[in-house]
């Protein structure tokens, strides 16, 4: 009997066994290099961003413009058949994860965010001669209340708050003769608390000194969608904000 | 065998040889046995994560407060009303703790803000899932009989769809998808019921096919049918894929089957002078306003104009002249029902536009077809592949009945059971995918399949399979009380002459009245109490501009000076406001002080001129409407009112309601007023 078992526990032991090395072959295979199956056919020396950085889109969702990096030579000329590697954050998901650069020097993904709201720091890599080159790239995805103030912002604030003008909707912002500050504008509404802003929104720029230019919408929006602008605003403001709630002492 | 005999007796004779080794031996498994439970519970997945949370936060500085809100053991949220059972709690810990906002760990972080709180909704009714299992593969991954795997993030907003069935501000892609759902027809072959009951209607109106042959050649719908969007790339035909035989066939019946109508085509009365005038053409479409409904690509490849009426592009190639001819005399005799107005254009002007339309052609479009004569069996084959392919769904056709319930209801495709579905060898097994993939790919899943191949975006895909997953059991089972319905469109109708002027010029494709109507244009369900007779009078005879840089705008009619009578009369008797009595308006004379007073309180204390302009010289403001002239536009009563309440006016409009005191309204109504046209009788004042 006890022999036997210890034949069962040998044949469990075996199965353990066969089970981590399967396992192991797995991860192996999950972490093989993405660019299986592309060679390529030169060697960048610098990686620019020619397209489809900073853009805001929605969590878990790709992005509405693809990301397009372009890698250059020595003299700063497009470099054709080079590999690009896309790296992000968990939960940050590239389509393609690497590429090789087309006859003009472009490698192109479709980047889809994760579920997480807020900045995505990103990057992309290309074997270069010596050392690798990489590349920063800043994307943002908003949650539920960020695309709520997205959408509010648009309707109420952007014509003044956003100096860019499109055939659609022309700025009124050159127009105003005190300068409004846009929402990305870090510098500025970084520095502003919560509360200064639900009261600016609230109540209009004389609530804290400011022009009368900005009229009051406390009658107009409900608490819900003032928080919901401000959230959009936090997400959008470049240098990125960093709430300064309670601070604990770390134990 | 003798062996193992052997075995069992010494067994036994060791574990259960005398009474006191047996009550032993029977204790200790006892004690086993009970330790079976907490064990289990030990090593749980669910105790794991509790453990893993208590380690997160006792780090933190506000860890004391955190360890005192959390409860050890099994979370569940349970709302018998909406059939929920959820224990996602026990695992996701941090889910109301706001201090967790920054967590990276899941599944501690803080659940993101959202209009309703966990504990009345719980989680599965907008994740999907199953929240009464307590391991990570059973809740998020299962794809058992009846289960369903977690829905992807990018469809979340078919959870709020399962109740609203209004637009919500904060749902741009459930909107969009149902949109789509209304827009490119689906419910005319799919029927949709909503939770509530109500029926989806569609929102587009394919064409008539019942007099084609009035319009059009067979060779263009023989192009047309082979490629829809090689047209006009913003059309909603989907694709059937039609061999060349089919679609000559189909065209054959077509052509065979209309019959002529009465009026529908006039002899082109151009005279060569007028269409030799190429400059008139662009200018006269211009003018009238066209590009607010009809889109037309221009060099760049780009879409410019309105989607309400169909693409122009090739409408040379596709439109016979002496048909548009018709039409732009009066194009009610083709279609009673089409939303286009009618313009009343002058004989050279029609013949201008006529020109103008016929030289938006592509040479190369359908160069090569050349189609014989087909024979009585190709035109039956015609009409067999029309019934087969379900085309008289969408267009009226002659000798075809509208087949009913002709492709599967979709009343509840949201809670389709993955048994159900066949997937695509390489497919992801969850219904997101099944449905975004019948979407992008219908014929993939078998040649019987006769959905044909729309041209969506991925976007436009995912939104649509948004609003479809919203359509689960799930909502059919929810309390009344949590329902939101959509606002139905009314079935207002203006009567008598004039509502027969509102009808013949379409004021109901871009205004809207009494709830029914577009919304291209300003509500003017209370345009009576707004506006003055005069002004009226002068912007229907020539729309001038309020908003000179709107690309979509109001066209001229030309309007006879009866007609234009009859139909100031009606807006100004019958859109009133209840809340605006013109005769106790609470207004004071409009003094000098008055004004001057209005003035200030216009440009300091309000700051108004940020967004309108009063002095064209001094003023920038871009946004709101200019004010150089309101005093001879609009009426004091509703100045007064907007001022003091723009939103209860027109819900929705972007200026803030400003709370002013009943002085302050005053003071700047009278500033207002005075702001008189040139021409106008106050001018002097």
């Amino acid at each position: 009997m006890i022999k036997g078992f210890i034949a069962s526990m040998n044949y469990g032991a075996w199965m353990a066994l066969a089970l981590l090395s399967f396992a192991t072959l797995a991860a192996c295979k999950h972490s093989a290099p993405a660019n299986a199956g592309l060679k390529a056919t030169a060697e960048g020396a610098a990686l620019v961003e020619s397209s489809g950085g900073h853009q805001v889109g929605v969590t878990g969702t790709a992005l509405k413009d693809p990301l397009v990096v372009q890698v250059n030579d020595d003299h700063g000329t497009a470099l054709p058949g080079a590999l690009v590697e896309f790296h992000g954050s968990a939960g940050v998901h590239f389509d393609p994860l690497a590429a090789l650069t087309d006859s003009s020097g472009q490698a192109t993904t479709s980047v889809t965010p994760g579920t997480i709201a807020g900045r995505y720091d990103l990057s992309a890599a290309t074997p270069g001669k010596g050392k690798p080159v990489s590349l920063h790239i800043v994307e943002t995805a908003l949650g539920y209340q960020q695309q709520l103030g997205s959408i509010l912002a648009d309707k109420y604030c952007s014509r003044c708050h956003d100096p860019e003008s499109s055939p659609e909707r022309v700025s009124n912002y050159d127009n105003l003769e005190v300068k409004p500050h846009p929402f990305t504008e870090g510098a500025m509404l970084n520095k502003m608390s919560d509360a200064d802003l639900t009261s600016i929104i609230l109540h209009g720029g004389p609530a804290l000194n400011r022009s009368a230019l900005m009229p009051p919408y406390g009658n107009t929006l409900s608490t819900a969608d003032i928080k919901a602008l401000i959230a959009y605003a936090r997400a959008v403001s470049d240098p990125p904000y960093q709430p300064s709630g309670t601070v604990y002492a770390r134990k | 065998m003798q062996s193992i005999r052997k075995y069992l007796s010494s067994a036994w004779q060791a574990l259960f040889g005398d009474p006191v080794r047996a009550f032993g031996v029977v204790s200790l498994i006892l004690l086993l046995a009970l330790a079976i439970a907490p064990a289990k519970e030990h090593f749980s997945q669910w105790h794991s994560y509790q453990r893993r949370y208590l380690a997160l936060i006792h780090d933190r500085g506000d860890a004391v407060s955190l360890r005192r809100r959390f409860v050890p053991g099994i979370h569940q949220i349970w709302l018998p009303e909406l059939g929920v059972v959820d224990r996602c709690t026990t695992c996701h810990l941090g889910l109301n703790e706001s201090s967790l906002a920054d967590v990276g760990q899941q599944p501690f972080r803080k659940h993101p803000v959202v209009p309703h709180p966990l504990d009345t909704f719980g989680c599965v009714i907008c994740h999907g899932g199953q929240g009464q299992a307590s391991t990570v593969a059973e809740a998020h991954h299962s794809e058992r009989a009846g289960e369903e795997p977690l829905l992807p993030t990018r469809y979340i907003e078919s959870g709020c769809g399962q109740c609203h069935q209004n637009a919500l501000p904060g749902t741009p892609q459930l909107d969009l998808g149902r949109t789509i759902l209304t827009r490119y027809g689906c419910v005319h072959c799919h029927a949709i019921t909503r939770p509530d009951g109500s029926k989806v209607v569609a929102t587009d109106r394919p064409p008539s096919l019942a007099h084609i042959a009035d319009k059009t050649t067979r060779e263009w719908i023989f192009s047309w049918l082979k490629d829809p969007q090689a047209y006009a790339a913003s059309t909603t035909m989907p694709n059937y894929k039609l061999s060349d035989g089919d679609a000559s066939d189909i065209s054959a019946y077509l052509m065979n089957s209309s019959v002529p109508q009465a009026g529908d085509t006039a002899a082109p009365n151009v005279k060569p002078a007028a269409a030799a005038d190429l400059a008139a053409g662009p200018s006269l479409y211009g003018e009238s306003f066209c590009a607010s409904c009809h889109a037309v690509e221009n060099a760049a490849g780009n879409l410019v104009g309105g989607d309400l009426g169909p693409e122009l592009t090739r409408i040379g190639n596709k439109a016979k002249p002496e048909w548009i001819t018709a039409w732009l005399e009066n194009p009610r005799v083709y279609d009673s029902t089409t939303p286009m107005p009618h313009y009343r254009f002058t004989p050279p002007q029609i013949a201008t536009l006529v020109a103008f339309l016929q030289a938006k052609s592509d040479s190369d479009y359908g160069s090569g077809v050349h189609l014989n004569p087909a024979s009585s069996q190709q035109v039956a084959h015609g009409r067999k592949l029309i019934v087969e392919l379900g085309c008289a769904a969408c267009h009226e056709i002659n000798g075809v009945q509208r087949p009913e319930n002709f492709a599967p209801d979709l009343s509840t495709i949201g809670s389709k059971p993955l048994a159900q579905i066949v997937f695509l060898p390489g497919m992801d097994h969850s219904l997101p995918s099944y449905i975004v993939a019948k979407i992008r790919q219908p014929r993939a899943f078998g040649s019987s399949v006769k959905m044909p191949q729309f041209t969506l975006t991925a976007a436009q895909t995912d939104a649509l399979a948004t609003a479809l997953l919203a359509l689960t059991a799930r909502a059919r089972a929810m309390p009344d009380k949590l329902r939101v319905a959509a606002v139905p469109e009314t079935n207002y109708q203006p009567a008598g002459h004039a509502g027969k002027l509102i009808a013949e010029l379409a004021c109901l494709s871009c205004h809207r009245f009494n709830g029914r109507g577009g919304d291209m244009a300003p509500d003017l369900s209370w345009e009576g109490s707004s506006v003055q007779r005069q002004w009226l009078t002068d912007f229907l005879h020539n729309p001038n501009t309020l908003r000179p840089s709107l690309i979509r705008r109001m066209p001229r009619f030309n309007l006879s000076d009866s007609d234009n009578k009859e139909l100031t009369d009606y807006i100004l008797a019958v859109y009133q406001s209840p809340a605006i009595d013109a005769d106790i308006a609470p207004l004071v004379a409009n003094s000098p002080d008055a004004v001057e007073h209005g003035r200030q309180l216009f440009y300091s204390k309000y700051a108004c001129q940020s967004c309108h302009i009063v002095d064209t010289k001094a003023d920038k403001g871009y946004i709101g409407p200019t004010l150089t002239q309101v005093g001879s536009r609009l009426t004091p009563a509703w100045v007064y009112a907007w001022l003091k309440d723009p939103q209860a006016l027109r819900p929705g409009t972007t200026e803030p309601n400003q709370n002013l005191s009943d002085d302050d309204a005053r003071a700047l109504t009278a500033f207002l007023m005075a702001q008189k046209s040139p021409g106008g009788r106050g001018a002097k004042q």
